[in-house]
């Protein structure tokens, strides 16, 4: 793990480490490569890629429609956000109308979302500063959130509520009450959450003035989501370009000088930022139900195949974003009377934020290396190799093992 | 950097007038109805050629500090368009415009001037188009590959559509693993078509006609290694 730069050895002490691909600030792979100067980070460098599955590819050789669910896919926890940036890019260029009700669902789930993804990255920050027993109470209350989207949508992960031109699913009146009183119950305990991450000395001490990323390295770096604006750029796309029910509500992007006084760009910085846009959500969603547009149509096209046939007569190019809980989700498609995507590019939030990691980390210690790391909430996706490793013997389970295994495991659940 | 917002048009109007009336390919601005109160979200679309390609991207810094979201690649045939979308006016509500500048560089001379000496943040998303469309950013601070790994072959670039673009043999199609040779030669056949005749099929449970049935059909039951479970 550890080798001698070589020829500076004599002079100096730096030495160069490898942290990675798997490593324990994250569950996924990614390789940092440092050079030291005894416990102190002299320059950092990454190395993403480990878990690229060509999704873009594999998109523009599928239908419009089955590349939603792909989408879908990109991501495990921010599935509404990739899945509502693609369905607004074919809606630009297709002139599909969404229905009122949508709008709505759309903003709700992508809400509920946003507090899950919130809360998970705050107990991962936890656990990496080794406060273990606020990462369970965190999660304890992150699991009411997967209750509550599973309730709604049928699936705790990978929501499959949206499609193009609106939702698959509505959210019924009769559905409300159990949102709500979920809603109560965040609202309680996120007093208790924000007084133990915000006032608790371990936390502020470890976290204050650590991993910083200033103003202006934001802008040059193009820093988006929570990373950007706990360094004092008030950049988000619900303010200032609003989609779905966000142009019917005050949405301010949330950065640490409201409730500080004062912008240090830290991971305590971050911490502040996602916490209040914790309590930003629940607000939000709330909101959202109160003003629910009556019943009505929540697809502009309900039989697939017409909707095909409109997306094969639509040419154009179109941009759809939406602000996922790390940041701002960019899809770049452009049709030609086609059923398949002619271009499709995808920019994920971490994508914009890897950058912002080597002024984070470069003259930072080695034990803080961890939280820094993870105080982007960076997601780099699934890996696509998996090692058992039991007693003496090594068992490579390749793609194609894995997929074997799924298919008899499906087969399983279907037969009994 | 001045603190007026402008609008699709202007900002249109300004870039123009630095970069030259002549060195445009096609311009127009867009406007779409955004969520239940169509709020009108703006952009603005440039083609420009190659040479004012930098002095327009320079031109942003004019009216804000631009946000580089992402550089777009399509391969257009002989020619490979790269699309660089920028927002102004962020951090101002419903004021936010969105600016692409795309420029296209011929697959016999594809280069094209980094601008991460304007937004150092540009990097990344430069070095990606380098290894997925083979355009080479000319003044590139850090050349090496990203999310490509190191054995993956030169001279072939995932999203070109030619003979550069991902080969047959590289693309893993994990649905054959383990399928019986005559489901993987052909797409299932129309709904009319007669069954397969019984001795044409192998012995075992593989005498099923329906082809829904064959396409759902699950691999042989017993796994070539035995890992999983025991």
């Amino acid at each position: 793990m550890i080798a001698s730069t070589g020829k500076d050895s004599a002079i100096t002490s730096a030495y160069m480490a490898q942290i990675g691909p798997s490593h324990p600030a994250l569950k996924e792979p990614v390789m940092f490569t440092f050079e030291l100067d005894g416990e102190r980070v002299v320059s950092a460098d990454f190395a993403p890629g480990m878990a690229h599955r060509g999704v873009e590819w594999a998109g523009t050789r599928r239908n419009a429609i089955q590349t939603l669910y792909l989408a879908e896919r990109i991501c495990g926890i921010c599935g509404i956000t990739h899945s509502v940036s693609y369905a607004r890019a074919i809606e630009q260029i297709a002139g599909i109308e969404v229905p009122a009700r949508a709008h709505y669902i759309r903003s709700i789930v992508g809400e509920l979302e946003r507090i899950h993804s919130h809360l998970l990255w705050a107990g991962v920050a936890a656990h990496e500063l080794g406060f273990d027993s606020l990462f369970f109470l965190t999660w304890k209350v992150r699991e009411r959130v997967m209750d509550v989207l599973e309730y709604l949508c049928g699936n705790r992960v990978h929501y499959g509520i949206m499609q193009i031109g609106g939702a698959n699913r509505d959210i019924t009146p009769d559905q409300y009450p159990t949102v709500l009183e979920a809603l109560d119950y965040f609202e309680q305990h996120f007093g208790q959450l924000a007084k133990l991450f915000l006032e608790d000395d371990s936390i502020r001490i470890r976290c204050r003035d650590c991993g910083v990323l200033t103003k202006q390295e934001a802008l040059e770096l193009c820093a988006v989501g929570p990373t950007a604006r706990a360094s004092g750029v008030a950049k988000d796309v619900r303010q200032d370009h609003p989609y779905a029910a966000y142009a019917d509500v005050e949405v301010k992007a949330i950065t640490p000088d409201q409730f500080t006084g004062e912008v240090h760009g830290d991971v305590f910085d971050r911490i502040i930022v996602r916490l209040y846009e914790v309590k930003q959500s629940i607000d939000l969603t709330r909101i959202f139900i109160e003003n629910m547009p009556p019943a009505g149509p929540i697809l502009a096209e309900e039989k697939m195949p017409k909707l095909l046939a409109l997306i094969r007569k639509a040419e154009g190019e179109a941009i759809g974003r939406h602000e996922a809980p790390r940041g701002e989700v960019l899809h770049y498609l452009k049709l030609n009377k086609n059923v398949q995507p002619e271009v499709w590019k995808v920019r994920a939030p971490s994508y914009n934020n890897y950058m912002p990691w080597i002024p984070m980390l470069e003259g930072e210690q080695i034990a803080d290396i961890p939280i820094i790391v993870a105080s982007i909430d960076p997601c780099i996706s699934c890996c696509d190799r998996v090692a058992f490793v039991r007693g003496d013997r090594k068992d490579i389970v390749t793609k194609e093992d894995l997929h074997r295994m799924s298919v008899a495991k499906q087969r399983k659940i279907q037969h009994g | 950097m001045t603190t007026a917002i402008l609008n699709s048009e202007e900002i249109l109007a300004h870039i123009v007038k630095v970069a030259g009336e002549e060195s445009m390919v096609d311009t127009r601005v867009a406007a779409w109805p955004e969520g239940t109160k169509g709020v009108m979200s703006h952009s603005v679309w440039i083609r420009i050629k190659r040479e004012r390609f930098k002095v327009a991207v320079r031109s942003l810094f004019d009216l804000d500090y631009p946000h580089m979201a992402v550089i777009s690649g399509a391969d257009l045939g002989d020619d490979i368009e790269l699309l660089y979308h920028f927002y102004l006016f962020y951090g101002h509500r419903h004021k936010e415009v969105l600016v692409t500048i795309a420029v296209s560089v011929p697959k016999t001379d594809p280069t094209i001037p980094t601008i991460s000496d304007l937004i150092p943040g540009a990097l990344i998303s430069e070095r990606e188009k380098q290894e997925m469309l083979g355009v080479v950013v000319t003044d590139i601070p850090d050349s090496r590959r990203i999310f490509l790994p190191e054995d993956f072959p030169e001279g072939v670039y995932p999203w070109r559509k030619d003979e550069t673009g991902i080969p047959e043999d590289m693309i893993k199609q994990l649905w054959k693993v383990g399928r019986p040779q005559e489901l993987l030669e052909d797409p299932p056949p129309p709904k009319k078509a007669p069954a397969p005749k019984p001795e044409e099929t192998p012995a075992g449970d593989a005498n099923a006609p329906a082809p829904e049935a064959a396409k759902e059909d699950p691999p042989a039951d017993k796994p070539a290694q035995g890992g999983e479970g025991s």
